[in-house]
Parts: C-alpha cells; sequence; structure tokens
C-alpha cells in the first residue's frame, strides 16, 4: 500500500473465511477499490485505464477473428476477405482489430509523452517505466506480426524489410535471418510462426502490464505536480472518483475509435493490402504502418545498415536510461521553464521524423503539406535524428544541472486550495 | 546492401513479368484522378440499387471478358445492401452460367449455377489469361476501389480517361494504350468503354441513357460494392453506435462532476 493506513477489513462470515485462505476481495480492494490516488490527475493521466481497456478489446476481437483466420499463404488473403464479408459482423470485428491496433498506439504514445512531461520515470518510478518499455517494444513486435497476417502486398514486404533487419548482424545475421523465416525467403512457414507468435505476444503484454500495475502501486501515481502525496488529504480511493473519471475519457476515446472504425475503417491502412501477397511485384512504396514512421525515419537517415538497425533501437533504449539522465531534483515540467521547452521541441521533432517517414526514400527537397522546403529529406532525418538523440543524452542532462526550477508546492492539497484562492481574489 | 539488390531484382523481375509493362523513358507519374461525389460517401451514404443493378450488367457484359471477380458469389446479389435483384433473378442469373461440377461417378461434368457458386473465372489460371493479354495480367476486381488509392475515383477515372493518340514525341510500347491516370501513362487493357449504347440498360425502368460516363459510373458503383458488401450495414450500425456513445458520454460526465463536485482538486 502506498499512502495512508487503509486496509480492508472483512464483514461477513464468508469473506473473513476466504480472508484467511485467499485474500482475493483484499487484493482487489486495496489495489483497485480503496487505493489511494492523488486527487489533481488530469486527463492525461486516463491514459493507463483507456490502454487497459484498449488491451481487452484487441484480446478479445482477436480471439474470435483467429476462430476464422486461415494462416496459410494461399488462404489467408481470402480467409480475411470471407471474415469480412461472410462471417456475422466479421467485417466489426476485423475493423475494430486492425484500427483498434493504431489507437492501441494512439493511446500508448499520449502515455509515455505524459510520462515525459510529468517527469514520471523518476525515482521511485524507474521499474515502472522500464516495465512500460517492456510494454511498448512487445507491443511493436505484436503490431508488426499481425499486420503480416492478411498476406497483402504491404505485409509480405513489410515483414521482408523488417526480417532483413536482423541480416546486418555481422556473421550469423544470415543464419537468423532464416532461422527467423524458417525458410530461405518470407513465405508460408513465416506466416505461421508469426500467427503462432502473435497470438502470444498479448499474453505476455498482459502479464507484464499486472507487474507494470503492481510497480505503480508500490510508489502510488505520479501527479501533474509531481510532488510526492504527503497524506490522506492529497488522495481519494481509486473507486469511485477514478473509476468513473476514467470511464469518461474511455467513453470519449471510443467516440473517436468508433468513427474510424464505421465511417473510415482503411483512413489508417494502406490500399496495397487490399492487393495480395507478390513476391515477383514490389510495392513502389514500402511503408510501414504509421505507429513505426519516426523509427523508419531514424532508420533510414543511417546509410549504414547495421548502424541504422543499431540507431533505431538505440533510439528506444535511450528512454530506458532516462531516468538516470535526468538530473533535475523536480520531476514535473510545469515547474521547469525550460525542459517545457525542449519537450514540445522534441514533440515537434518526433512527429517530423514520422513525416519524413512516410516519404518515398529518395534526396528531393521535403514537400510539406504541399510546400517545398530548402532542404533535402535525407539531410533533415540527420539533423533531426541528430537532435532527437542529443535531447536524450545532453540536453536532459545540462538542463537539468543549469535550470532554476519554479517553486515547487509543499503538498497537493495546499497547491489546490491555492489555486481555488486565486480563483476567488 | 543485400537487401537493395534483392529488391532490385525483385522490382526488375516483375516489370520483366509485364504486370505494369512500363515504358522506356523513365517512370511518369500517374495523374490524379478527377473527383466524383458518389452517392455512398459520407455517413449516411448509400447505394443505388438501380445503378448497381446497371453496373452488374456492364461488369458482366464488358469487364468479365478478361476480368475476374473471385471473391463474390451470385447469392451477393441479391443480398440486403447490395443490388438486391430478386431471388428469383438471382438465380436466373446464377443459372445462365455453366459451372464445372463432378457428376455421382466422379466425372467432370457442366451444370447450370447455384447461388452459392462463386462468379466464374475470365480465365482458368494466370498463364492462361496472360498468354490470352499480351502477357499483361487483367487482375481480379473483387476488392479493386479498396486496393487502389481513392479508389473509386481511380478506377472511374481510369476508364473514362484514355487518349485517342498519344501526345507527340511518345511511343507506345506495341500491344499498350495511352493513358495519363496509369504509372507510366501505357496501359496493357484497351478502353473498355468505347461506344454509348454499348451495354443495353432496360428503356423501362427509369434507366438513364447508357452513356460511356454513365456506364462508368455505374460499374464503379458496382465494382465499390462488391469491395465492401457490408458498408450500408456497418455505417447504419455506426450512426446508432455514435448515438448511443455521445448519450453515455453525458451521462458519465455528469456522473463524474457530481462525484467529484464535494472533492478539492
Amino acid at each position: 500500500m502506498a499512502h495512508g493506513n487503509y486496509s480492508y477489513k472483512p464483514t461477513n462470515a464468508f469473506t473473513k473465511w476466504l480472508d484467511s485462505r485467499l485474500p482475493i476481495i483484499r487484493l482487489i480492494d486495496e489495489s483497485v477499490l480503496a487505493f489511494p490516488t492523488p486527487k489533481n490527475l488530469n486527463m492525461w493521466f486516463t491514459f493507463g485505464g483507456i490502454l487497459t481497456f484498449m488491451l481487452a478489446v484487441q484480446i478479445v476481437s482477436g480471439i474470435v477473428l483467429a476462430m476464422h483466420y486461415v494462416p496459410h499463404e494461399t488462404q489467408a488473403f481470402d480467409s480475411v476477405e470471407r471474415i469480412m464479408r461472410d462471417v456475422n459482423y466479421g467485417w466489426l470485428l476485423r475493423y475494430m482489430h486492425s484500427n483498434g491496433a493504431s489507437f492501441f498506439f494512439i493511446a500508448v504514445y499520449l502515455h509515455i509523452f505524459r510520462g515525459l512531461y510529468y517527469g514520471s520515470y523518476k525515482a521511485p518510478r524507474e521499474v515502472l517505466w522500464l516495465l512500460g518499455i517492456v510494454i511498448y517494444l512487445l507491443m511493436m513486435a505484436t503490431g508488426f506480426l499481425g499486420y503480416t497476417l492478411p498476406w497483402g502486398q504491404m505485409s509480405f514486404w513489410g515483414a521482408t524489410v523488417i526480417t532483413n533487419f536482423f541480416s546486418a548482424i555481422p556473421v550469423i545475421g544470415e543464419s537468423i535471418t532464416q532461422w527467423l523465416w524458417g525458410s530461405f525467403a518470407v513465405d508460408n512457414s513465416t506466416l505461421q510462426r508469426f500467427f503462432s507468435l502473435h497470438y502470444l505476444l498479448p499474453f505476455v503484454i498482459a502479464g507484464v502490464v499486472v507487474l507494470h500495475i503492481w510497480a505503480l502501486h508500490v510508489p502510488g501515481n505520479n501527479n501533474p505536480l509531481g510532488i510526492d502525496v504527503k497524506g490522506p488529504a492529497d488522495t481519494v480511493p481509486f473507486h469511485p472518483y477514478y473509476t468513473t473519471k476514467d470511464a469518461f475519457w474511455i467513453a470519449l476515446f471510443l467516440i473517436v475509435f468508433c468513427y474510424f472504425i464505421f465511417f473510415n475503417p482503411n483512413f489508417l491502412g494502406h490500399a496495397d493490402n487490399y492487393v495480395p501477397a507478390n513476391r515477383l511485384v514490389t510495392p513502389a512504396h514500402i511503408v510501414p504502418e504509421w505507429y513505426y514512421l519516426p523509427l523508419y525515419a531514424i532508420l533510414r537517415s543511417v546509410p549504414d545498415k547495421l548502424f541504422g538497425v543499431i540507431l533505431m533501437f538505440g533510439a528506444i533504449f535511450v528512454w530506458a536510461l532516462l531516468p538516470w539522465l535526468d538530473t533535475s531534483r523536480v520531476r514535473s515540467n510545469r515547474f521547469r521553464p525550460f525542459m517545457k521547452q525542449f519537450f514540445w521541441i522534441l514533440m515537434v521533432v518526433i512527429f517530423l521524423l514520422g513525416y519524413l517517414g512516410a516519404q518515398t526514400a529518395d534526396d528531393s527537397n521535403l514537400v510539406f503539406f504541399g510546400v517545398e522546403l530548402p532542404i533535402g529529406k535525407i539531410l533533415l532525418s540527420r539533423i533531426l535524428t541528430i537532435y532527437y538523440f542529443l535531447h536524450f543524452l545532453l540536453i536532459t542532462p545540462l538542463v537539468g544541472l543549469m535550470e532554476t526550477p519554479h517553486a515547487v508546492p509543499e503538498s497537493i492539497s495546499k497547491a489546490v486550495l491555492a489555486k481555488k484562492g486565486g480563483a476567488q481574489s | 546492401m543485400k537487401l537493395k539488390a534483392l529488391l532490385a531484382i525483385v522490382l526488375s523481375l516483375g516489370l520483366a513479368g509485364g504486370a505494369l509493362a512500363a515504358g522506356g523513358e523513365g517512370s511518369l507519374e500517374a495523374k490524379h484522378p478527377k473527383k466524383v461525389d458518389w452517392s455512398w460517401e459520407g455517413p449516411f451514404g448509400h447505394f443505388d440499387r438501380q445503378q448497381l443493378q446497371r453496373g452488374y450488367l456492364v461488369y458482366k457484359e464488358v469487364c468479365a471478358a478478361c476480368h475476374s471477380m473471385s471473391l463474390l458469389s451470385f447469392r451477393n446479389l441479391s443480398q440486403p445492401g447490395g443490388p438486391e435483384f430478386t431471388e428469383a433473378q438471382m438465380k436466373a442469373i446464377a443459372a445462365s452460367y455453366k459451372i464445372k461440377a463432378l457428376d455421382e461417378k466422379g466425372e467432370e461434368v457442366e451444370r447450370p449455377g447455384i447461388p452459392a457458386d462463386r462468379f466464374p473465372l475470365a480465365y482458368a489460371n494466370e498463364r492462361a489469361a496472360r498468354a490470352a493479354n499480351n502477357n499483361a495480367y487483367p487482375v481480379d476486381l473483387s476488392v479493386i476501389t479498396k486496393a487502389r488509392h481513392d479508389g473509386s475515383n481511380y478506377v472511374y477515372t481510369l476508364i473514362t480517361g484514355y487518349s485517342e493518340q498519344p501526345p507527340a514525341g511518345v511511343t507506345l510500347l506495341p500491344g499498350l494504350y495511352y493513358n495519363e491516370y496509369f504509372p507510366n501513362h501505357q496501359i496493357a487493357m484497351p478502353a473498355p468503354l468505347t461506344a454509348d449504347d454499348q451495354v443495353t440498360y432496360a428503356p423501362d425502368a427509369g434507366n438513364p441513357k447508357a452513356t460511356k460516363d454513365q456506364m462508368a459510373k455505374d460499374v464503379v458503383a458496382f465494382l465499390s460494392w462488391a469491395a465492401e458488401p457490408k458498408m450500408e450495414e456497418r455505417k447504419q450500425l455506426g450512426v446508432k453506435v455514435l448515438i448511443f456513445l455521445v448519450l453515455l458520454s453525458v451521462l458519465l460526465y455528469v456522473a463524474y462532476r457530481r462525484l467529484w463536485r464535494d472533492v478539492d482538486h
């Protein structure tokens, strides 16, 4: 238990009996219902609940889809179309699942950036943060594996490009790649193992999510002020206060999600994936799913393949160092006038990298929403890649040392009262 | 580097295969398709039954000579949200095709089609299709409007966008036709709609005149439905789901505000 001395008390004979044998009601009560949560959490803190919900959506829709899907190179494409045409509400399941992946990633990016902004990775939440990175990596793998399953042109060529990353490893690269394929090229054995792993990984994610929540419940939630909870006046029980608030934000999230499912279901996909996989015809422009685009731009900014792959994975690994790279004593960017600016610069850099990742791989000038900029795409992606790493490796430690943060409130409840008083006067 | 070499080899094989039959003077980008106001766009969009029925006729009499629609069955023609031919009309359409089957002795015979049969293939296989088409492969049209960016507009513009003569200085490769809406501007498919009244629309059913433009729009409607046969069901359910979610959000918001009213936060 994080704060306060609350503990569950069984009330009747049965719950007393059960509590001394399997204290499961105690576990639920202490970790979900009564869990003391800072009372000043804003909407950016609801994405944990949204992500839990989305994981359930993906697992449930995926299990039903797997009842109808055929993981075979000659049948996979048609079996997906059969789900769309002949399975009752199959179109709903499939569009829910394919758009669900995108919305899962939208939520996870907002969740991660919220953690960055409010310093949720800083002590004592380093392990919580590291587990989050593990979940993100597992999500990346799951999303990639799932995208190959419809066995369209983008599925096939995406799988070819991504698995070829491993061939960059010196000496053993080729053996590893063939081991991943189960063959000498991406083919049926690759599809079957990708399906098997795509079914497995979400349950691994669910397991790490349990650890993530466990690691959250020891130090308790961070909050927009980034200060520790000082006492019961700073918190409310999770239920009903945050169950209600999260439910409201989940419903709003669902409105956007459902707009895409029902009215624009292929907007986030690529038309080429409705062309059956053909190993003799390479698509003019192989692009990964949007959620990999910034990393894809980092990969392509490097002329050497091995170094490109290292840099791409390094772009995520650098997050793991963040708790120790950040030298500031203050968590929340609310009180960090300089770091706050650098945070927004980083957001722009990541967005631009994503935009570059979606462009064709040539060195023409970047056309940004119809406006031609006087800078080549390769040069710009190199500058942005270097900046991305500098943000974590240089700017974060230096700004932490040099910046004078604003005064931090004494406690959450005092900050709240001050805000109220200020509003009245 | 090895990957790039692989991609280059694969790419050249694909082009040598004649799928896109590239011209010699380097690649030319396809022009953007024209925008058409289709009846099925937007959250309340729906297909025009008569148009889908006419579109089926155009597909059957023009496109089906070379293009298959392997994912469609005759039964789809009378399903809700589609052309909605009557049961009897749909069965008559099915029965007008001869389908290969086995009799009780295992001998190959031909029988009339039934609703559960798929649309017959235009060619027995890809090799036969290429042999008959100057080595170009007429693609399956089942999901064509989803398999191209801005698919409905693309197909409409492509089939109406042929030029009689290529511009001066452009030499067409043998067996190719000039069309600026296709990559490289050279396409192996001849213009499919060449004259008004190429397909005979029934005169009495309030059908418009079968101009080339009208036939193109009708067949695009049919292909768009075929690519997404549950579109009407999807959009109708979507409107209900969104109304529900908006009401739910309002209730949840009221509950949330009321609960938090007494908490300083």
